[in-house]
């Protein structure tokens, strides 16, 4: 029989230890920092199927003894917020009515003026496109009292499409960048042959554009769901009581009429408030860290 | 009928001018070779043909119209790009497809020019798939496909065939010319590869640097070049070069080169302003000589290149390197010293100042 054993190495041996440690450490403090981030929400899921006076008698942060639903049913539809006793229900439709319509329109024309800045450039689309990009980096805060008037003049006040109107602009600079810097990697032969062809502007964007555009379409639905159903400040500013988004009304909730605070519906509601934006970030994340870090296509 | 007349054609692009007064008609059926190197201007001269670009001034007219105002889906052209531009989304079909639909084309037809296109270029089976799906000679076919199913007025290429490898390009080249034998539809191919303009075209056009150096049939391109230029740019390897004193008297021409070597024979030659003169020497034209042989260079082979079917030799004659083609069988060794016959019927004579064709 041959020896298959090969002899003992002491440089390979050493090295293999090396690389064992070194990874014992890294995943080691990986799964420590996992730890930090879920523990709060594992907290939170508990709490939702406590019963409060288990809570009360164990502490906010301790291993569930009870499990009922009862929570989540008095958070959406009959807790008192603002004194209706309707749940957060009213709220989360809110939300979905404003975030959908506003998600649609914004990542649309973000593809129109994406087309147009990277495919129809015209004297000054350059400097129009900077100016775009401003509103990138202009905090939201800045828009209000312009807002507040606009809404005023339209007699949008306090109503959800009011709020879709806001969302829209706010997020056109980004759903542009994005389109814009994708469209931009698109040859310009594809163009000027579909031109030679016969098609105008509006049969090359949804004959040729639109097709090559999921990519990057699904990272603007991402952002601006995600962003518009977070969104706060304009929720609570522009709108009050029934007409107010979810996260709006979570605060509501949380500032209570009363001091007795009830962790186990607050619990459950801020999960239905999570849950869409959680959604959509676990059926479409996989696609948005590709469509960001995608370059050309081919 | 000339189907396009191109006159005085000058484009600027900020302070740089790309093309200076550029004229040129082709006449209904010619195959028309734009050839220069890269940065000469002719594939923005083809731009501007097909409407892509403006042309700063100078007309542009197809069968007749004016077109410089008109879009460039109303010129009645085709295109075929160097990239092909397939619509990556859309399958062979719908590629083929996509120009006549945008036209409005009736469905009944729009099936029979597809049928009529895509047996003739044989890609009947690539229908269905989609352009990452076929290799590179086919997205060429199914380029050409989109713009042959329109029948336009005037075909444009602008250098197709320089993404496929060496062997599909040769083949690529052959189907090209025979296509256009089969159609003979007026044609405009932009290359920077001097053996596709002279295989393909029935007239090519060399450019540089945003001039028309010379627009002749190939052949007379080959074997005389209006200047310095045309002379190096078209054939390989390049034309040899010699600086030479030159005396006319009546039909005699008698060159002195460096180096001491003379050329004596016969030809018109207007009396030249200047004596210094420029020969070009293809280097097929110069052959093994004895040393007998008038009419001969002499000099030291520094450099033997066998390329299989003929053998290039370089050698030192005077002050400059000068390439000759040998059968290989008949090659000289290295560092041999060689006399080469001058084909003195065939040499071209430059005015060594303007680099003008003097006779």
């Amino acid at each position: 029989m041959t020896d298959t054993t090969a002899p003992y190495d002491a440089e390979a041996a050493t090295s293999a230890r090396k690389f064992f440690a070194s990874r014992t450490v890294i995943y080691g403090l990986l799964t420590l920092f996992a730890m930090v981030y879920l523990l709060p929400f594992f907290v939170v899921v508990f709490n939702s199927f406590r019963d409060l006076p288990e809570i009360a008698q164990n502490g906010l942060i301790s291993l569930p003894q009870s499990f009922t639903f009862k929570a989540w049913q008095s958070a959406w539809s009959t807790y008192c917020i603002n004194g209706t006793c309707e749940g957060m229900q009213g709220n989360f439709w809110n939300s979905l009515k404003m975030t959908i319509p506003a998600t649609i329109i914004s990542s649309l024309f973000g593809a129109l003026n994406g087309y147009i800045l990277s495919k129809w450039k015209f004297r000054g689309s350059e400097f129009l496109f900077t100016c775009v990009m401003f509103g990138v980096f202009m905090p939201g805060q800045i828009a209000l009292m312009p807002w507040a008037y606009l809404l005023g003049a339209l007699g949008l006040n306090n109503n959800t499409w009011g709020l879709v109107m806001v969302h829209c602009i706010q997020g056109l600079s980004f759903t542009t960048l994005f389109c814009r810097n994708f469209y931009v990697n698109i040859p310009d032969d594809l163009i000027k042959a579909a031109r030679i062809d016969g098609a105008g502007f509006w049969r090359i964007f949804y004959k040729i554009i639109l097709p090559l555009s999921p990519p990057i379409l699904i990272v603007t639905v991402i952002w601006q769901f995600t962003g518009i159903w977070n969104e706060f400040l304009f929720g609570v500013v522009f709108t009050s009581g029934k007409a107010q988004p979810i996260t709006a009304a979570l605060v509501a909730l949380s500032g209570g009429e009363t001091n007795v605070h009830d962790y186990d519906v607050m619990s459950a509601a801020v999960l239905i408030g999570a849950l869409p934006p959680l959604l959509v970030y676990f059926f479409g994340g996989k696609y948005f860290v590709r469509g960001l870090t995608q370059g050309a296509i081919k | 009928m000339a189907d396009l007349v191109i006159s005085d054609v000058r484009k600027s692009f900020g302070s740089v001018e790309v093309l200076k007064g550029i004229n040129l008609d082709v006449k209904s059926g010619e195959f028309i070779a734009l050839v220069g190197p890269s940065g000469c201007g002719k594939s923005t001269l083809l731009a501007i043909i097909a409407g892509l670009e403006k042309a700063t001034s100078g007309t542009i007219s197809i069968r007749n119209r004016i077109v410089n105002n008109v879009a460039p889906k109303d010129r009645d052209i085709a295109m075929v790009f160097q990239s092909y531009a397939l619509y990556p989304t859309m399958t062979v079909r719908e590629n083929m497809m996509f120009g006549m639909e945008a036209r409005g084309v009736p469905a009944a037809e729009r099936e029979i020019a597809l049928k009529r296109v895509s047996g003739l270029l044989q890609i009947d089976q690539l229908l269905k798939r989609k352009p990452g799906q076929l290799s590179g000679g086919q997205r060429q076919r199914v380029a050409m496909g989109r713009a042959l199913v329109r029948d336009p007025a005037l075909f444009l290429f602008d250098e197709p065939l320089s993404n496929l490898d060496a062997k599909l390009r040769v083949e690529m080249r052959g189907e090209i010319k025979k296509l256009h034998q089969a159609i003979g539809k007026t044609t405009v191919y932009v290359t920077h590869d001097q053996v596709e303009a002279m295989t393909l075209s029935s007239r090519i056009a060399v450019l540089n640097k945003g001039v028309l150096q010379q627009f002749d049939e190939p052949q007379k391109i080959y074997d005389h070049p209006a200047n310095m230029f045309v002379a190096g740019f078209m054939g390989s390897p390049a034309m040899n070069f010699l600086p030479a004193q030159m005396r006319v008297s009546g039909g005699n021409v008698e060159l002195a080169l460096e180096g001491g070597s003379k050329l004596k024979f016969k030809r018109g030659v207007k009396s030249p302003t200047t004596a210094n003169m420029i020969v070009g020497i293809r280097p097929e034209h110069l052959t093994r000589a004895d040393s007998r042989t008038a009419n001969a260079l002499i000099g030291k082979v520094t450099l033997v290149e066998p390329t299989g079917s003929e053998t290039h030799v370089i050698s030192r004659v005077g002050n400059t390197d000068v390439t000759a083609k040998f059968f290989p069988n008949q090659s000289p060794k290295l560092g041999e010293t060689v006399r080469l016959a001058v084909d003195t019927d065939r040499i071209c004579i430059f005015d060594a100042q303007t680099e003008q064709a003097a006779a």
